[in-house]
């Protein structure tokens, strides 16, 4: 059982969590504009980077409220949660952190 | 290649079991091959053997990182079953169901594919509807499947609780071809029949990159054991598929998820087929050995550390001691987890790339092991024809481009 650090309430077993998959996908602003191509990227293609991976989560059984995080798919250690809107932390902010 | 027989095991049983050589070879990389499959799995060893069997092609490569069946191959539940509700579905995984029921005799090597009969439960009025649909379809595509009431379910399966449980067992669909096979078997049976045809399978040997021409064709692989140069590149490499094909630029729509299963203590035969449930999500069949497999769910997340959550397996056996009160006092023995490669519609993708000459065996997601024997040979036939064979044509990666998903995730013939 993991814990994720919810930047809302701390803390807690993953079980509360819900996963979103990847993070920072941009729905593309006009679907009619785009090429099948395109709207197939935007609907199936994923990074499914082994190793540091931008992530959603919910909270759903505590705040309900979504949130980023990056994670390392080789271990699964958390080393980084942040609010929705905000730029994962770059290399230099995580430095020190144990993936 | 040293022949099994009956004669030959009596022969070496008398003498003290001396005079057995390995199985294959341990070859070392050459400098090019006609072909090289990445993933020595059943899938890849399948494809190397038909490859060098059935097209002709002898200078063949399979390159493995690990060992021989050291990933799911040797990690899955060994249930093999061609149940599924969409025709193209039906017509791939029969296929497979055809190539095993002869598989043995093919490769003179004993992979105990065992048709004990596959039992899936349904436990709500919505599973009952389902599960009798799905025997419409594939009695209409000539794959066996029977409806069976709860008191004809106990006759396949006596240990089974069918009431007096939180989701009472209201029937359950039967295929008596399905069952189950020797996992490791498969991997080593078709590597020595490879290896026999000329085949170099090479252990411990990581793919780092796939080299391209100016053309933009593939045209080897970078190895940790040094360059090898060939024209027609076949990955079939599970739970990386994504990692391999980033190396030639090509893009997936899969993700990868740890799947578990679990084995208890070895008791005495008492579990005569293999019976699954979807809503309440078991998979349970006894090895020969008299271990009981369990099969668990994946993880919620993606991730490549094959181990899963304890809380997943957990579920498991919740649900395994429902269905069978008896089990409640048997101890598990051992839990692992492989990467599965999963895509959006639950189906795989057998298919020519964008990058000629790289061909791609991977999505199979939580049950790749039922289709080793056919998806070896559909990979080794489109590597050989560079196109693809009637049964895989559907199974494309543009498939979600083009609209044409072949929906098993909705329609679910297995929980996901």
């Amino acid at each position: 059982m993991l814990l994720i650090n919810c930047p809302y309430c701390g803390e807690r077993p993953e079980l509360e969590f819900v996963h979103g998959g990847q993070a920072h996908i941009a729905r593309p602003g006009d679907p009619a504009e785009c090429s099948d191509q395109q709207w197939a990227e935007y609907l199936y293609r994923r990074d499914n980077i082994k190793g540091l991976h931008g992530e959603r989560w919910r909270h759903t059984h505590g705040c309900g409220r979504f949130f980023n995080a990056l994670r390392d798919t080789t271990s699964d250690v958390f080393l980084a949660t942040y609010k929705v809107g905000e730029q994962p932390p770059t290399q230099a902010q995580l430095k020190g952190v144990k993936a | 290649m040293q022949r099994f027989s009956g004669l030959s095991l009596i022969r070496r049983g008398l003498t003290g079991q001396r005079g057995w050589q390995p199985q294959w070879r341990q070859a070392e990389p050459k400098a090019a091959y006609d072909a090289i499959i990445v993933g020595g799995g059943g899938h890849g060893l399948g494809a190397a053997f038909y490859l060098a069997k059935e097209h002709g092609l002898t200078r063949v490569a399979v390159v493995e990182k690990g060992w021989i069946g050291g990933g799911n191959t040797g990690r899955n539940t060994t249930i093999i079953r061609s149940n599924y509700l969409f025709d193209e579905s039906a017509a791939l995984y029969d296929h497979s169901v055809q190539l095993w029921e002869s598989l043995s005799q093919v490769l003179n090597y004993n992979v105990m594919f065992s048709q004990r009969g596959v039992l899936m439960l349904a436990h709500t009025v919505h599973d009952v509807q389902v599960c009798q649909r799905h025997v419409h379809a594939n009695r209409a595509n000539g794959v066996d499947n029977e409806w069976l009431t709860p008191e004809e379910a106990r006759a396949v399966c006596p240990l089974l609780q069918t009431d007096d449980i939180r989701y009472p067992v209201l029937g359950a669909a039967f295929q008596r071809r399905g069952g189950t096979a020797r996992h490791d078997a498969v991997a080593w049976g078709f590597a020595r029949a490879a290896d026999a045809l000329g085949v170099d399978i090479i252990e411990n040997c990581e793919v780092i990159g796939i080299r391209r021409d100016a053309h933009g064709a593939a045209c080897g692989i970078e190895t940790t054991r040094g360059f090898i140069s060939a024209p027609r590149i076949g990955v079939s490499a599970a739970g990386h598929s994504s990692v391999i094909m980033k190396m030639a630029g090509v893009e997936l729509p899969i993700e990868s998820y740890p799947l578990q299963a679990l084995v208890s203590e070895p008791v005495k035969p008492i579990f005569p087929c293999v019976v699954m449930s979807n809503t309440i999500h078991a998979y349970i069949s006894q090895s020969d050995k008299g271990e009981m497999v369990i099969g668990a769910g994946t993880d919620a997340y993606t991730s490549y550390t094959q181990r899963g959550g304890l809380h997943i397996s957990r579920h498991a056996i919740e649900a395994i001691c429902e269905l069978f009160p008896m089990f409640r006092r048997l101890r598990m023995l051992r839990n692992w987890g492989g990467i599965v490669d999963v895509t959006p519609d639950r189906s795989p993708i057998i298919a020519k790339t964008p990058v000629p000459g790289l061909y791609v065996n991977c999505g199979w997601g939580t049950g790749g092991f039922k289709a080793t024997p056919g998806a070896a040979h559909l990979l080794a036939w489109t590597i050989a024809h560079d196109a693809p064979h009637p049964i895989n044509a559907p199974f494309t990666i543009e498939r979600f481009r083009d609209g044409n998903l072949i929906d098993e995730a909705a329609a679910a013939a297995v929980a996901h």
